[in-house]
C-alpha cells in the first residue's frame, strides 16, 4: 500500500505504524457526565466498517507526523491522507 | 449412515454406490426454537451440541455461503491449550479433550492429530516466561514439558540452532497439542446436527434482526424472514457487520492474517514449530505441505488477502528459524478474516438484547476452540447460564477492568 503523504508524497506504508480509527482523535472529557461510560465507549468500541474507514498511521520512519488516512478495508484502496494535526483542530481540538 | 470399515469395504465392492449425501438441503421453516447464525466450525459445532447434548429440536444453522466456506477452511489447522490465564486455560483444555474423542464421538474421520506443539525459546528471560506457563499449565491439568537445547535438537535437529543472535535456548512443549483436518471438523459437525434433525440452510444471508420492544423475535434473510426463540450468532470475521444490523458496536476490529502451503515434501516435522524470536509457526500436513503462517498485517481488513511486507517478514522468520524452508517452493498462499478483540480474547455471552446472544472475538485462535466454543454456546442458548469454563468470556469484562490479556498489550487489536 502506497499511503499519499500530504508533505511528503508517496510513501510506502512499510514506514507508518497503524493505530487504529481514526475516532480516536475524538477523547472524551474526563470531568464530562458519564465520563466512565464514554471513555468505556472511546477505549473498547469500534465501528469496524467493511468499506471506507477512517484510520490513523503514524509514519514513525519518517517524518514522524500523525496521518489520518481514508482506506477501503475490503480492496486496500487509500482514497485519500490529511494531518491528523489538521483534522484534530477542525474538530475544535488543540485551541 | 454410519461410515466404518466394513461400510468401506463394502462400497468398495459394491462399486461405490450406497453412498448418500452427508446432510440434507433443507429450506427454510418460518420458525424454530433456535437459530445459529453462521454456518461455520463455532455455528455447526453449536447446533450439533445444542441437539446432543443439550436435547434442543428445532434448530436452524443460517449460513450467507456454504458451510466450511469462511475461517475453518483457511486455518493453519493447530490444537493446543497452552494459555497462562484462568480466563482462558480451562476453556482451552475442555477443548482439547472434546478434540480427542470427537472422531469417535460425530463418527467422522478429522485426522486428529496429537503430534505435539512446540514453542521455541531464545533467551533467559523468555525461558522464564515458558516455565511460568508451563506451570500454570501444569496446576490446569495439562499436560507441558519443558526443554532444554538438547531436548530440542532430539526432537527437530534441522533447526537453526547456530544462530548467533537468536540461539535457541530450550522449548515449551505440549505433546497433547496438534493439528486436525480443518474441513472435516465443519463436516463432521454439520453431518452430526443434520442427522439429529437440525435444519443446515446454506445460501441464506441474513439481512437483518426483527427487534421489538428490546426483544429480538426473528431475522430477515435473502430467503425470507425466519422467526426464533433464540439467535446466536458465530460469525467471527463478520461480527461487527452482522451485529450492526442489531445496532450493536463490539469491541472488536476485523484483521486479516495470511497463511502459506509449500509443495509437498518427505515427512519433515514432527509437529508444530514456533519461533519465539520472529513471529513464525510452521508445521507439515499429512499431504507433506509446510504449512506455516506468522503475524497479521496489522491494519483493519475484510480482504481475505494481504500485502507483501507480511509475506516477507514470515519469509525471513522460516528462513532464520530453519534455513532449508529456503529450498521448497511456495504452492499457495491465502488471507483469512478475524476478529481481533480488544484484550486478545473471545466473547461468548448474551446481548442486550433479549433473545440474541454473540459469539465471537476469537483472533487468530478460533479453530482450536471449535468444540468448546460450540459447547459453550450450546449451553449459553439452551440453559442462559454460562458454561463453567467460559464465565470469563464476557462483554462487561472491559468495563469491569477484568480483561484476559495473554500478551499485556492492552486495547490495541492489532498487536494481540
Amino acid at each position: 500500500m502506497i499511503i499519499p503523504h500530504p508533505l511528503l508524497g508517496p510513501r510506502d506504508s512499510q514506514e507508518f505504524t497503524y493505530l487504529g480509527d481514526a475516532s480516536l482523535i475524538d477523547r472524551p472529557d474526563w470531568q464530562a457526565e458519564g465520563a466512565v461510560d464514554l471513555f468505556h465507549d472511546y477505549l473498547y468500541l469500534r465501528d469496524n466498517p467493511a468499506g471506507a474507514h477512517r484510520e490513523l498511521w503514524f509514519h514513525e520512519q519518517g517524518d514522524r507526523s500523525w496521518l489520518v488516512v481514508t482506506r477501503d478495508t475490503v480492496t486496500h484502496e487509500i482514497i485519500s491522507a490529511e494531518l491528523a494535526r489538521d483534522v484534530a483542530r477542525a474538530r475544535g481540538r488543540s485551541k | 449412515m454410519r461410515y466404518s470399515g466394513f461400510k468401506v469395504l463394502k462400497e468398495a465392492l459394491t462399486g461405490h454406490k450406497g453412498w448418500t449425501p452427508a446432510w440434507r438441503d433443507p429450506a427454510p421453516k418460518s420458525h424454530y426454537d433456535f437459530i445459529i447464525v453462521g454456518g461455520g466450525g463455532h455455528g455447526l459445532a453449536t447446533a450439533y451440541y445444542l441437539a446432543k447434548i443439550f436435547a434442543k429440536s428445532s434448530i436452524a444453522v443460517l449460513e450467507k455461503g456454504w458451510i466450511g466456506g469462511g475461517n475453518v477452511g483457511r486455518n493453519t489447522t493447530i490444537i493446543r491449550s497452552n494459555y497462562l490465564l484462568d480466563g482462558n486455560e480451562p476453556f482451552y483444555e475442555f477443548s482439547m479433550k472434546l478434540w480427542e474423542g470427537l472422531e469417535q464421538d460425530f463418527n467422522f474421520n478429522a485426522m486428529v492429530s496429537q503430534r505435539g506443539v512446540l514453542n521455541l525459546c531464545h533467551t533467559d528471560a523468555q525461558r522464564d516466561a515458558f516455565r511460568r506457563r508451563g506451570n500454570a499449565m501444569r496446576l490446569n491439568g495439562v499436560d507441558a514439558e519443558l526443554l532444554d537445547t538438547e531436548g530440542v535438537r532430539r526432537m527437530a535437529p534441522f533447526l537453526n540452532f547456530d544462530n548467533a543472535r537468536f540461539p535457541i535456548k530450550g522449548g515449551l512443549l505440549q505433546p497433547r497439542g496438534g493439528t486436525v483436518r480443518h474441513d472435516a471438523v465443519a463436516w463432521g459437525y454439520a453431518r452430526g446436527a443434520d442427522s439429529r434433525g437440525v435444519d443446515i440452510i446454506q445460501n441464506c444471508e441474513v439481512t437483518g434482526f426483527r427487534i421489538e420492544n428490546g426483544v429480538c423475535k426473528g431475522v430477515d434473510t435473502s430467503r425470507g424472514y425466519i422467526g426464533a426463540g433464540r439467535i446466536g450468532v458465530a460469525v467471527a470475521g463478520s461480527s461487527s457487520r452482522v451485529m450492526a444490523k442489531a445496532g450493536l458496536r463490539l469491541p472488536i476490529e476485523s484483521h486479516v492474517l495470511q497463511a502459506f502451503v509449500s509443495e509437498g515434501l518427505k515427512p519433515l516435522l514432527p509437529g508444530v514449530i514456533t519461533y519465539g524470536a520472529g513471529h513464525f509457526y510452521v508445521s507439515q500436513s499429512d499431504k507433506g505441505g509446510l504449512v506455516f503462517g506468522g503475524d497479521i498485517d496489522g491494519y483493519n481488513s475484510y480482504a481475505q488477502r494481504g500485502n507483501l511486507p507480511v509475506v516477507e517478514d514470515v519469509c525471513e522468520g522460516g528462513m532464520s528459524l530453519m534455513p532449508m524452508i529456503g529450498r521448497a517452493k511456495l504452492l499457495r498462499m491465502w488471507g483469512g478474516i478475524m476478529d481481533m478483540s480488544m484484550d486478545g480474547s473471545p466473547i461468548i455471552d448474551r446481548t442486550d438484547i433479549d433473545g440474541l446472544f454473540f459469539n465471537g472475538g476469537w483472533c487468530y485462535g478460533g479453530f482450536k476452540a471449535t468444540p468448546a466454543s460450540g459447547w459453550c454456546f450450546a449451553h449459553l442458548l439452551a440453559t442462559g447460564t454460562p458454561h463453567e469454563t467460559a464465565t470469563a468470556y464476557r462483554f462487561d469484562r472491559f468495563r469491569k477492568g477484568l480483561m484476559i490479556d495473554e500478551k499485556g498489550m492492552g486495547a490495541q487489536p492489532n498487536l494481540h
